[in-house]
């Protein structure tokens, strides 16, 4: 009993405990040590009330804490499944990491506005926990809009009018698309099925045919604009003018991996595999994020600013998760849900890479950084490895993610997919390899200013995420436990 | 106790009426300001006790003099106007404390007291209109709103303010003959003025006068359409609102088309659905049809608006599209989000307009471009418009939501898909003004006048306040507007035909 009592006290914690750190953080405004002290701090504590939920979760325990209801149908509340324990365990995790970083980057390219820049990214790693924890479409949909509207801040973090534009698309499309299309797809959820709770084994089996659910799934992939499926997906490359630890946590892990995530949870848990394998809508699915990792592919190939081709990099990896959503396997879902971890830490590790060369040599474009992995070693072998990942080779996890997908397609007979993840790595390896040979073969240019490595701080989190990318691979114990409680049900 | 509690309906009309006259003899701003909060904070208590009695015993009826009803008037309260008379009273008196230095500002010292004077009166008619259950006292009532409404736009700071007032006075009363012929066709075929008594009435009015029926119903929309702005009878509205003074266009925003708005329900689902089948008549596709045409073009029109009062006009004109589609779709949850939005809309549109008033007690602008960076200078006005501007858009988490969810389950309920997504598609189009105005203000950079500025005093931030709390408590405690609607849209429905 005080073991339940305790578990529902912890998710409230895991929700509140954001949110206090953004009320205490403008309370030592004069003091940027102890600002950044309560960041750290909360960070810390956030990643231990999660962990200290994961024990109950994996033991077979579902805590739920049930909030208020708000009106007919609208319920909030929040209930810990192990999908949304990994995504969690994910984001709190790679926040203490980011905080290290962003502390490093931000003092040293003396960034204005940096209280509010800590508040916002409190509030939305609120928000992004109480995604992950949500028990319903409802309250996962209000914590939805509340990260959108939390980042918004920090896109325009800049404040030139380049900054004003892509916050205007970032804005438009995220909250646009939730409103137009995602929107109406709960509210027919709720009209078809008189419910809108997580169930396993989906609550629309049997109440609607194959046409409405085609469209439902249709409005649910589409108006999920945080998961940024062609053609909707150009906020994600807009967000990057942002400074670099918003594009690393936010960009590449919390508002990328809420939108698969909330996907996977509706594929899973609303329409039910078995449902939508049972009428066929893995097809289309399975050609829109096909089509949208190839030719995100493609376009990542041609850009030479480094955020940018990792943005379309995000693009076209995130669609990997839907393709394992969209294969309707339970082994490609497990293996999507290990994807969200192993993509988070890896591209994370890509960005911090980014922000790490820019902020030690004010370099941005992938035809400058010839010879750049002799000045910076530490930085370039980090993204050697993140590159590694993004390609989806050992020793890194995102390997095992890619096998369990490939595994999927293969089992279900999917060849589409199958040849669509061959394809798709071989210009994962076309447009990073480059980068990494580059930096450690190429001579420097003559005229090149001087500079090492950047401050500690960045240094320390990139190194922590490039080994993590690793260390998932040796010990994948976790996710894989999480991945499979997923696919038992 | 009891003998109070038997006037309560007579007494939320005659406190006001009284306190009108008494603060017309008043010379000074101040003493008069004093009075007519007095009065603005009593009306409350009266429409609170009102709304737990109706709630608990069922509707009250009052004969007005003691003559008994269909002959003598009748107020008569349900669940459905005790909301209405709540909503109105409530926020009259919580946005009368910004009155003090906002209306004082912005008109002569000599006018003040008669700016109070009219707008008890107003307040007096509004509170009348929505208690009565005699079709002829309500257009008196109506009249009487109005024309103090006339006035109020009249003293408005911009000489402009006039041509508007003038222009509101030829449309309403329009409406208000269209309307009366409406009654007066009743009267004819009923030969009552008690509204219940028509509907009893009209049920047994032979087949040869479904006609004049029909003509009385369209007299009566096309009249009460002039008063609540239903697109395209709307023209009235923007001047009227961009002109008037601060305070009076955040009060006639809240309550004064909303009342008119009840009144149409109240015929509609009272009176005419009683007496005849209502839902096989096409007027309800009419009313959908006007609503959406409202929703989206004048959340169009509004896009393109640089004054920031007229921007809200305009989208005024939309919201209450989204409470006319409501009645039109006149099933369960579709009526109730019609009713919450009557509510809903009225308090996020008296905080949006109440910001608006702050900056310009400030700044002396409205205008968009000259407000640039002012979030910098006055946040907690700026973050109040913004929490109401997403209230209007209708994230999760703003009463908006909660208006829009109802209104896009009943549109589902009668299976109409393409409806919903003008719904959300009009959220879209408020989403790009509100964003548009959130963007110059929160991230431009302050002009050497706007450097200059900050949050206006307590008496006004107050009231700006409570009403953002309010916009967001409505959004997650909805006991208290959809369940109250909820409540009130089953027993209008039950009771048709």
């Amino acid at each position: 009993m005080s073991a339940v009592a305790s578990s529902e006290a912890l998710i409230v914690l895991a929700i509140l405990l954001p949110f206090v750190g953004a009320l205490l953080i403008p309370l030592f405004r004069h003091h940027p040590n102890l600002r950044e002290t309560v960041t750290l701090v909360t960070a810390a504590l956030l990643c231990f009330v999660v962990f200290s939920l994961l024990e109950p979760v994996l033991a077979g325990a579902r805590p739920e804490v049930h909030v208020l209801d708000v009106a007919q149908g609208l319920t909030l509340a929040f209930k810990v499944e192990p999908l949304g324990m990994l995504f969690a365990l994910v984001a709190s995790t790679l926040w203490i990491v980011n905080s290290i970083y962003s502390i490093g980057y931000m003092r040293a390219n003396k960034e204005p506005r940096q209280t509010g820049f800590y508040v916002c990214f409190a509030i939305a790693l609120g928000s992004t926990i109480g995604i992950a924890f949500a028990k319903n479409l409802f309250t996962l949909f209000l914590c939805y809009e509340a990260l959108t509207i939390a980042t918004y801040p920090l896109v325009v973090h800049n404040a030139n009018a380049e900054a004003f534009r892509a916050g205007r698309v970032y804005l438009m499309l995220l909250l646009g698309t939730s409103l137009v299309l995602f929107l109406p797809a709960i509210v027919a959820t709720w009209v078809i099925a008189g419910t809108l709770d997580f169930t396993p084994g989906g609550i629309l089996a049997g109440k609607a045919g194959p046409a409405v659910t085609g469209i439902l799934l249709a409005l649910f992939v589409f108006g999920i604009g945080k998961a940024a499926v062609m053609p909707l997906h150009f906020w994600l490359p807009a967000a990057m003018v942002a400074p670099t630890p918003v594009s690393a946590l936010l960009h590449a892990v919390a508002v990328v991996k809420a939108g698969v995530f909330t996907l996977l949870k509706v594929v899973v848990l609303i329409f039910g595999v078995d449902t939508l394998s049972a009428l066929g809508q893995s097809g289309w699915l399975t050609a829109v994020a096909g089509a949208t990792i190839v030719i995100a592919s493609v376009v990542a190939l041609k850009q030479d600013n480094l955020k940018r081709r990792l943005a379309y990099s995000t693009v076209s990896q995130l669609s990997y998760i839907v393709l394992g959503a969209a294969i309707l396997a339970p082994i490609s879902v497990a293996g999507a849900a290990i994807y969200i971890a192993a993509h988070a830490v890896s591209k994370i590790t890509l960005f911090f890479a980014a922000g790490s060369i820019y902020t030690a040599s004010h370099l941005t474009e992938v035809s400058q950084l010839d010879g750049i992995g002799r000045r910076m070693p530490w930085t370039m072998g980090a993204f050697a490895i993140g590159a590694l990942g993004m390609i989806g080779i050992p020793p890194t996890a995102n390997f095992l993610g890619k096998w369990f997908i490939l595994g999927g397609a293969m089992q279900t007979a999917n060849w589409l997919a199958v040849s669509i993840i061959i394809v798709s790595t071989v210009l994962n390896a076309a447009y990073f390899l480059p980068i990494v040979y580059r930096a450690f073969f190429c001579a420097p240019a003559a005229h090149a200013h001087d500079y090492g490595e950047a401050p500690w701080p960045i240094v320390l989190a990139l190194t922590m995420t490039a080994s993590a990318t690793i260390l998932m691979f040796v010990w994948p114990d976790i996710p894989f436990a999480l991945a499979k409680l997923l696919s038992d049900r | 106790m009891s003998a109070v509690r038997s006037q309560l309906p007579i007494l939320q009309v005659l406190v006001p009426l009284l306190g009108a006259v008494l603060v017309a003899f008043l010379r000074r701003g101040t003493s008069a300001f004093a009075l007519t909060l007095v009065v603005s904070w009593i009306l409350p208590f009266v429409a609170g006790a009102m709304l737990l009695q109706v709630l608990a015993t069922g509707p009250i009826s009052y004969a007005l003099g003691g003559w008994a009803p269909p002959i003598g008037i009748e107020y008569r309260v349900d669940v459905l106007n005790a909301m209405v008379l709540m909503l109105v009273s409530t926020v009259g008196a919580v946005i009368m404390p910004f009155a003090y230095r906002s209306v004082a500002f912005e008109l002569d010292d000599s006018k003040e007291a008669w700016f109070y004077s009219m707008y008890l009166l107003c307040l007096a008619g509004l509170l009348g209109v929505a208690v009565t259950g005699d079709a002829f006292n309500a257009f008196v009532f109506l009249e009487i709103s109005s024309l103090s409404t006339y006035v109020l736009i009249a003293m408005g700071p911009d000489r402009r303010a006039l041509l508007s007032a003038f222009q509101y006075l030829i449309m309403g009363t329009i409406g208000a003959t269209f309307y009366v012929i409406g009654v007066g066709f009743l009267y004819v075929l009923t030969g009552s003025l008690n509204m219940v008594d028509i509907a009893a009435r009209l049920a047994t009015v032979g087949p040869d006068q479904g006609q004049a029926v029909l003509t009385a119903l369209a007299f009566i929309t096309v009249g009460l359409s002039l008063k609540l702005a239903l697109f395209p009878l709307h023209a009235w509205l923007p001047n009227a609102y961009t002109y008037a003074p601060s305070w009076a266009t955040a009060f006639l925003a809240a309550t004064a088309t909303k009342v008119a708005i009840y009144l149409l329900v109240r015929y509609y689902f009272s009176i005419f659905g009683v007496a005849i089948d209502i839902r096989s008549l096409p007027i309800g596709d009419f009313i959908v049809g006007l609503s959406i045409a409202a929703m989206l073009v004048a959340s169009f029109v509004a896009v393109f608006e640089t004054n920031l009062k007229r921007m809200l006009a305009y989208s005024s004109v939309a919201q209450i599209g989204y409470i006319t589609l409501g009645i039109g779709l006149a099933n369960q949850a579709g009526l109730t989000g019609g009713l919450v939005h009557i509510v809903n809309h009225a308090l996020m549109k008296a905080a949006l307009f109440l910001a608006v008033g702050a900056m310009f007690y400030r700044a002396y602008t409205v205008e968009l471009k000259d407000l640039a960076g002012i979030g910098r200078k006055m946040p907690l006005t700026t973050a109040a418009f913004t929490i109401a501007g997403f209230g209007l858009v209708g994230t999760p988490g703003t009463a908006g939501f909660i208006s829009k969810w109802y209104l896009a389950v009943g549109a589902l309920d009668k299976g109409w898909w393409l409806l919903v997504f003008l719904i959300v598609g009009s959220s879209l189009i408020a989403l790009v003004y509100v964003g548009r105005v959130l963007e110059v203000v929160w991230l431009r950079e302050p002009s050497v006048e706007i450097a200059k500025v900050r949050d206006p005093p307590l008496s006004m931030m107050a009231p700006l306040i409570v009403l953002t709390i309010a916009t967001i408590y409505f959004g997650f405690d909805t006991e208290w507007t959809a369940g109250v609607a909820s409540t009130a849209a089953k027993s209008l429905l039950g009771g048709l035909r």
